[in-house]
């Protein structure tokens, strides 16, 4: 399966993820073959039907937003740049990640981006702030049906306030990172890609 | 027990035998005397002649008592015919020893901690030592004999478990299974190679004729010795680790491996043990298999063991609502049977009690009430802390007994040499394997605190302690040995890991409290990391642990839960309530004087409610250190935490004193709360009402226990509405929205309705009613003189009160100013209430309440009202300006406070009114309401109760009992 992936994937396109996102040439075969095996339509691209065929996804509570975040903005399909470029927000952070002078941009799975990413889950409205309504959204389908309305909604104005800084009520990306910065993000925002 | 003689219980008792016989002497009581003659004197002879012959003492003491005993019943006979006293030493002899050297172990940590320089350069556990080799030289040099040594049943069967337990049961679960793969490791395959290696070493110097000729060991009894002296000991661990404060991942994975490589480090001793019994010969392939087989056998029969009773455990928990004071005793219990069961089976009872702490801690804690969720803390804390002392202490003496030693230097160092070595190798060995699979590789330096915490203790000793001496001839030598070894490394690597890791700039734990931010931002990082893996396509961690929650949450919780833990069950919320709490202790801490904004109290009612404290509980007491149990923010580090006990301290003396203060706080809670939180609010209120109540007697409590009661007489209603929605199977939340705006406790009802408030309903309600009644006749009188301040409830229905004057109100106000805006908050509330109960009550046309009631104009309600809220707020805020701006801003009916102009007030009006218009015009719903007014509401004795206070109390009778008239005579 790998072999017949890889070699439907051109060596130079191989290179250039690796380039982009620091996949292994191994990792990105195997992912491939994932790609391939998700994409029902054969076209090359996933669709959000194709995500949404992944059982374990439809039960997630967050699944739709995360499927979300692999479509670029107003387009439906993904490919698989696409989607290796989303997936590698999740690499774990490597040592010859770090050891980047600062001209280079940081790569996908910096720790900024790792954040990033949670962040726009939250931001529906992308305008870089988490507005309480968002929050509430997302804590709505986080927790289950046992909190009220109202607990939920003293929950999110305590977050909002443990985070606001500027007090405009909105929690923005700045103020995201900064009321994570204790937290592991490095390792809880990463999984272990097999090789 | 042994016999005897020790110095400080035998200091002890001479001390009272001389004063005792000094009072006797001057007293000239004869009998006494005598009697004390008879039968205190051997004692006391024996306890004077220790130092002249003490051999002669030791050997005839048992005997000399027992002479003594018998004579004194003789004699007793024969003259004094009666004995008032009577000495029985040897009676109590046993458990007299125990609490005495108890009591002196804690002593000893009182001491130790007089300097708190020490302590934070020694471990405690070294000082123990310490003590112990000090109280065993006194002991051999006073008795020429080594006394109270560690005994092995003694300690795996009493001092083991509660350190164990306790290092379960509060095991950081989620810590330990993220590193479940290396902790195993280590624990599994770490122990084997330092086993073998260890021995097969030892016998290769033996071999090459390095150690003592005298040491008669063949490769067996090496490998025995090995698997003895390798395990790392969860107590020294423990005891070391929890003052190093290194980061948790690596604290988790030598401490996981500690309590884990127990199983294998019993099965091996097992193994060897038995193999060195049957003669290397005689063994046969067969029996290597067995010994393989057993490892499995004994550790994961253990871990089932702990699993079934933890499972046993949170069913039991399940069901203990009505005897919460044995709550506590059900979790020790059944953990210590899951410990001699295992003990009994010859599985390994470590990783029992490990795993039925750890597995049943969810479930239990929250089926249990919290004040037995303290006790069980604390119990175990304690047990864990006086075991622990215990065992170093006991560690110590033992150490003084030269009778079991044989020294050999060469044994002795190669020991030492080989166990640091095999485990550092072992160590590096395994990082590097489980450096492939994990996402955050162990590096160098943790690499090198996991060697050096590689402590041994007292299971070594005691394993070692039980070696036959028949079959391991060098037995003399390995306790010589592992005493030193443990010796070494409690005290030697104790004392140097802390500077150690320091130097190594080790990532320490930063003790920071959680934040509702990370809790959630983490909560959504797992479903992104389980859904990332699902479209990878790779079921790792994530997934399976994806799968477990919801497998838990589906089933097991719902098994194992009461129904009201598991609806509320949820992390973020309960990280929310920590928070909450926790503010209300820096809240107490500060004096009352919020300085951030960041208060939101308002949760604090259904933080209340929803600990399973039950109704009866929160009536019957006054305390309200109960609710605000500490507990919670402890985050799940096992361990002493002295932090932990100061801080409770701190909380018991404080939280009394801001509940008085309360008054004048409790805008505070007004903070950040939605339209949809005035419930929430309000329930707060009244609970803290209900508890101001006993102590005031001033005017201005009679008024808030007034309303209290009139809140309580709702929230009855309420309860009772609630009890029988939930009994008809009405869906609770849709009761809830039916009722939601015009009533003030759905919030309460929906965390209230617990099913063990709805099983004694009935006695809570009656006890409530008592309450109530009694109350309610004792403010009325004064509520009667209080013509202006009752006029905040008056006008709606009597006109010419319309408006009250503000300024008269405010004078009478004795909270104006500080506590203004307790009674405004009130007022907003209960009007908010009143129409629609005064509606009802005049369509009803309850004769008792006719002449008093007059039906509310809508409009005319809220304006008087409001302006006077505001000018009362407006008095509070120029008062105290600072901390009262934030915390009104987001009550709605405050919104405009500070501004006088009309809009904001029209605009305040139609906030407060829009509810209750729509209410009017709802009249099904209202209808509906009243529909679910429970049977046992016509309770005659209620109505008639009511009645009576009724016509006693004039107008003071308020609204909602009103509404319960009406609702009794529908």
């Amino acid at each position: 399966m790998g072999s017949r992936a890889s070699s439907l994937l051109r060596e130079e396109e191989i290179e250039e993820i690796k380039k982009e996102t620091g996949f292994s040439h191994s990792q990105i075969t195997r992912l491939y073959s994932r790609f391939t095996s998700l994409d029902k339509g054969e076209n090359g691209t996933l669709c959000r039907e194709d995500f949404q065929r992944i059982p374990e996804l439809a039960i997630n509570p967050l699944g739709d937003r995360i499927i979300n975040a692999f479509f670029p903005e107003s387009e439906d399909q993904v490919n698989f740049r696409g989607f290796m470029r989303t997936l590698a927000h999740f690499r774990p952070i490597e040592d010859s990640d770090k050891s980047k002078d600062p001209l280079v941009p940081e790569p996908l799975n910096s720790r900024n981006n790792k954040l990033l990413f949670a962040f726009r889950l939250y931001d529906l409205d992308k305008d870089d702030k988490i507005s309480r309504e968002e929050l509430l959204q997302v804590l709505r389908m986080m927790v289950g049906v046992n909190i009220s309305e109202e607990q939920l909604g003293s929950i999110a104005d305590r977050t909002i306030q443990e985070a606001d800084q500027n007090g405009d009520l909105t929690i923005s990306f700045t103020e995201f990172q900064k009321v994570l910065e204790k937290v592991d993000v490095e390792q809880k925002m990463s999984i272990r890609f097999l090789h | 027990m042994p016999s005897a003689r020790l110095c400080l219980p035998a200091a002890t008792a001479l001390l009272l035998l001389c004063a005792l016989r000094a009072l006797l002497a001057s007293n000239g009581t004869s009998v006494l005397t005598e009697l004390l003659e008879e039968a205190g004197i051997s004692p006391l002879h024996q306890l004077t002649g220790i130092g002249s012959h003490p051999e002669l003492q030791a050997t005839s003491h048992p005997a000399e008592i027992q002479s003594a005993e018998d004579e004194t019943g003789a004699q007793g006979h024969g003259i004094a015919g009666f004995e008032m006293v009577k000495w029985q030493w040897v009676h109590v002899q046993g458990p007299y020893l125990i609490a005495v050297w108890i009591l002196v172990a804690s002593l000893a940590k009182i001491l130790f901690h007089l300097s708190s320089k020490v302590t934070t350069v020694v471990p405690e556990s070294c000082l123990l030592i310490f003590l112990g080799l000090g109280l065993g030289g006194i002991v051999l040099a006073a008795a020429k004999k080594p006394e109270y040594q560690l005994d092995p049943d003694t300690f795996f069967l009493f001092l083991l478990p509660p350190i164990v337990l306790d290092s379960g049961y509060f095991m950081p679960s989620r810590l330990f299974f993220d590193n479940f793969g290396a902790i195993l490791m280590y624990a599994v395959i770490g122990t084997l190679w330092n086993s073998f290696t260890t021995g097969t070493a030892l016998w290769a110097v033996k071999l090459a004729g390095l150690m003592d000729p005298k040491v008669e060991a063949d490769l067996l009894d090496f490998l025995l010795f090995g698997s003895l002296i390798s395990a790392v000991d969860p107590v020294a661990v423990i005891a070391v680790f929890e003052e190093v404060h290194v980061n948790e991942t690596l604290f988790i994975i030598v401490f996981g491996e500690s309590l884990l490589n127990d199983a294998v480090t019993v099965v091996l001793y097992k193994v060897f043990n038995s193999f060195a019994g049957i003669g290397s010969e005689n063994i046969q392939a067969l029996d290597y298999v067995k010994g393989v087989g057993s490892i499995f056998v004994v550790s994961l029969g253990g871990t089932a063991v702990g699993i079934v009773f933890a499972f046993v455990l949170a069913l039991i928990s399940r069901f203990t609502k009505r005897v919460r004071i044995i709550e506590p005793l059900f979790v020790f219990l059944i953990v210590y049977l899951a410990h001699l069961t295992a003990e009994m089976v010859s599985l390994s009872s470590i990783l029992a009690v490990t795993f039925c702490g750890l597995c049943c801690k969810k479930y239990v804690e929250a089926n249990i009430s919290q004040k037995s969720r303290t006790t069980v803390k604390y119990t175990m804390k304690t047990l864990a802390s006086s075991s622990e002392t215990i065992i170093f202490m006991l560690l110590g003496i033992s150490a003084v007994d030269t009778s079991k030693w044989t020294w050999d230097t060469g044994l002795v160092l190669f020991t030492l040499l080989f166990t640091f070595a095999f485990r550092a190798i072992g160590v590096i060995l395994q990082s590097w394997i489980l450096n492939h699979f994990r996402l955050v590789p162990l590096d160098r330096i943790d690499q090198v605190v996991m060697t050096y915490g590689g402590l041994r203790g007292a299971v070594a000793f005691a394993l070692v302690i039980l070696l036959n001496e028949q079959t391991i001839k060098a037995k003399d030598y390995f306790v010589a040995t592992t005493i030193t070894v443990i010796f070494f490394t409690v005290i030697i690597q104790g004392l140097t890991i802390k500077p150690l890791v320091k130097w190594l700039k080790v990532k320490r734990s930063d003790h920071h409290k959680p934040t509702l931010n990370e809790e959630l931002h983490e909560r959504a990082f797992d479903h992104i990391l389980a859904a990332v893996e699902d479209i990878v396509g790779h079921h790792g961690y994530h997934y399976w642990r994806d799968k477990w929650e919801h497998f838990d949450k589906k089933y097991l919780s719902q098994l194992l839960m009461r129904k009201s833990a598991y609806r509320i069950k949820d992390d973020i919320w309960d990280v929310y309530q920590k928070l909450n709490v926790r503010d209300a202790i820096s809240f107490a801490d500060q004096g009352g004087h919020m300085s951030s904004g960041k208060f939101t109290f308002a949760s604090m009612p259904s933080r209340t409610s929803f600990s399973e404290t039950s109704v009866t509980n929160l009536l019957r007491e006054s305390g309200s250190a109960v609710c605000l149990d500490l507990q919670v923010i402890d985050t799940v580090r096992s361990g002493r935490d002295r932090e932990d006990t100061v801080m409770h301290h701190v909380l018991r003396e404080n939280l009394y004193k801001p509940r008085r203060r309360y008054q004048g706080n409790y805008s505070r809670h007004f903070i950040a709360q939605g339209e949809q939180e005035r419930q929430e609010r309000e329930v707060f209120q009244r609970n803290m009402r209900s508890r101001l109540e006993s102590f005031k007697s001033t005017k201005h409590n009679v008024y808030s226990s007034k309303i209290k009661c009139r809140h309580k007489k709702e929230h009855k209603c309420q309860k009772r509405r609630n009890a029988e929605g939930t009994n008809g199977q009405v869906p609770n939340d849709k009761l809830q929205r039916n009722v939601s705006w015009h009533d003030t406790v759905p919030v309460f009802v929906e965390a209230d309705s617990e099913d063990e408030e709805k099983d004694t309903a009935t006695k809570v309600k009656e006890q409530e009613d008592d309450e109530g009644i009694t109350f309610m006749a004792r403010a009325a009188n004064e509520n009667l003189q209080e013509r202006k301040f009752s006029g905040n409830f008056e006008y709606p229905q009597s006109p010419r009160i319309i408006p009250p004057s503000p300024t008269s109100a405010e004078k009478e106000l004795p909270w104006k100013g500080d506590q203004g805006d307790l009674p405004a908050c009130v007022s907003s509330e209960t009007n908010k209430i009143v129409p629609i109960d005064l509606q009802y009550a005049w369509k009803q046309s309850t004769s008792s309440l006719e002449s008093l009631v007059s039906p509310p104009g809508s409009d005319a309600v809220f304006q008087p009202r409001t302006s006077n809220f505001m000018l009362e707020e407006r008095t509070s805020s120029a008062a105290l300006p600072v901390p009262r701006h934030p915390i009104h801003f987001q009550f709605p009916c405050t919104a405009g406070e500070k501004s006088t102009d009309e809009d904001t007030m029209e605009l305040i009006e139609q906030q407060e009114l829009q509810p209750l218009m729509s209410a009017e015009g709802d009249s099904p719903s209202v209808g509906l309401v009243s529909t679910r007014w429970p049977a046992p509401f016509h309770r005659p004795s209620y109505v008639s109760a009511l009645r009576s206070l009724v016509t006693s109390t004039q107008y003071n009778i308020k609204q909602p009992e009103k509404s319960g008239n009406i609702q009794t005579n529908l």
